[in-house]
């Protein structure tokens, strides 16, 4: 029996016998919202682009001396992954509200907390992972030495699921509502504050030839919470916004 | 022994209930606040090295302490609201939230009052006065959330699983910017440890907490008041309540 979540056919078969075991559904999910949104690949190309926009902002704004630009890189790198998250987010949900997906999910016997981790995931690669690819590409750019651009990196492939989670929870609260961009910003962008500001400081504590670990580890730390906890609070949330 | 409890599923009776709350708070609380504001300004010592600067403190820190227990307050009554489905506690919560901004933005404000002298600028990016204006974030985003939604119920539950994700936020956002400061800058001048305090300043201090507190009750039992008339307003007895209270302006 083929679990079509897309159309949602067999979502009563599938609760009358739940025969998907917990792992198999996460890829089903997964392969799933990997496939819808690289179909829409303007979309998922959007939120890179808006990255590489942004950083290329500063220089122009700023000064183009390569002392001042290896000051900002590790602040305007990390600022410009938040933002780009920020615009990706209200996309996580909106399109699987509208169509039924997201109802035809809450018929399923199984976690919907599991589920939407799974759909987060999706989110990540597809918006999440290109940004931390493009990261160190730019931060060449912005004259940032070998040692940084790895920390720079590492700490994106740490921080930015954990942004992506985080969003979660406020793309599910908001996913009902018209014209929620800017709600969705002002109640996500704190809860995102502790992750910028270790990610930035990590990477400028490589810079300055300092051990970068503790904040890395933070950062390790606050990911393992976020995957643990996130995704039920989103869980919750989306129960509120699909009555 | 638990009728008052089942009591408070009753709208008319917390109504009436919440009326008189606020006046039993409201009143000690102004009574506490004069006492208090003559031991701050007149009976306490100047500090010998803020001089009469350092008597703000009787407004901020009282603002600030609110503006942190207003917070997780509105968080548990959420929680209870989610819980329990008890549709006080969601009223409570609702009426938390303007009243602890706005005792958040007094904090902030006090607070660049202060540092004007003590720092010499309005502003100086410490790590508490940056934690309170993040905090300032929370609430609006809060309240926001809540205005966005025109379904009451959905207001509530959705507001209450922000709250409950933001009071566990508080924590790390909190020791995120104090480490984040302390890569930054040296201690500032606003260390104000309990125990280097004397006497006759900790008084007026402790009377101003007390006094803000129960100015808290007291505005929150009125805000909660008007908060079930609001969602009560179809009901028979909130249609007799609003008649009463519209001949009584017309006499």
């Amino acid at each position: 029996m083929a679990l079509n979540v897309a159309t949602g056919t067999s979502s009563r078969d599938a609760a009358a016998e739940p025969a998907l075991g917990l792992l198999a559904l996460f890829w089903v999910i997964l392969a799933r919202d990997l496939r819808v949104g690289l179909r829409r690949w303007t979309d998922a190309s959007n939120s890179a682009l808006f990255f590489i926009l942004v950083v290329t902002l500063f220089p122009l704004a700023l000064s183009p001396r390569a002392e001042q630009l290896r000051m900002i890189a590790p602040g305007v790198l990390w600022i410009a992954a938040l933002l780009a998250t920020l615009l990706s987010l209200q996309l996580l949900f909106r399109s699987d509200l509208e169509d039924g997906t997201l109802e035809q999910l809450l018929t399923l016997p199984y976690p919907l907390g599991w589920m939407l981790l799974a759909k987060t995931l999706a989110h990540w690669i597809i918006t999440g992972m290109p940004v931390v690819l493009m990261a160190p590409i730019l931060a060449i750019t912005y004259q940032l030495p070998a040692t940084a651009l790895s920390v720079l990196t590492l700490s994106l492939l740490l921080g930015t699921p954990t942004l992506s989670l985080l969003g979660s929870i406020g793309a599910a609260l908001t996913a009902g509502l018209r014209g929620a961009g800017v709600l969705l910003v002002f109640i996500v962008a704190p809860l995102m504050l502790p992750v910028l500001i270790l990610g930035a400081r990590a990477t400028d504590l490589a810079l300055a030839g300092e051990d970068p670990t503790g904040p890395l580890y933070l950062l390790g730390a606050l990911l393992v919470l976020a995957v643990s906890l996130a995704p039920v609070v989103a869980a919750g949330a989306i129960r509120v916004s699909a009555d | 022994m638990w009728t008052w409890f089942f009591r408070l599923a009753s709208p008319p009776h917390v109504y009436a209930l919440a009326g008189k709350l606020g006046l039993w708070f409201l009143i000690p609380a102004f009574a506490l606040l004069a006492v208090g504001t003559w031991g701050g300004l007149v009976l306490a010592p100047p500090d010998y090295q803020q001089g009469d600067a350092f008597r703000i403190i009787y407004v901020h820190v009282p603002s600030a302490y609110l503006s942190m227990l207003i917070y997780v307050t509105m968080a548990l009554a959420g929680a209870i609201g989610l819980i329990w489905r008890m549709k006080l506690a969601h009223a409570v919560a609702a009426s938390c939230a303007p009243i602890g901004a706005s005792f958040t933005f007094a904090a902030l404000v006090t607070g660049a009052v202060w540092g004007k002298p003590m720092w010499g600028t309005y502003w100086e990016w410490d790590p508490r006065l940056t934690s309170e204006l993040i905090l300032l974030f929370l609430y609006f985003g809060y309240m926001g959330l809540r205005s966005a939604y025109e379904d009451i119920n959905q207001a509530d539950r959705a507001s209450a699983i922000l709250a409950i994700a933001g009071v566990a936020n508080v924590p790390i956002i909190h020791f995120s910017v104090i480490w984040w400061a302390s890569l930054h800058q040296g201690p500032t001048l606003s260390k104000l440890g309990a125990p280097s305090i004397s006497g006759a300043m900790l008084w007026p201090l402790l009377t101003m907490i007390l006094a803000f507190t129960l100015y808290f009750l007291g505005v929150l039992a009125l805000r909660v008041k008007g908060e079930v008339l609001a969602r009560e307003f179809q009901s028979r007895w909130a249609e007799d309540v609003l008649r009463g209270i519209s001949t009584a302006g017309s006499q």
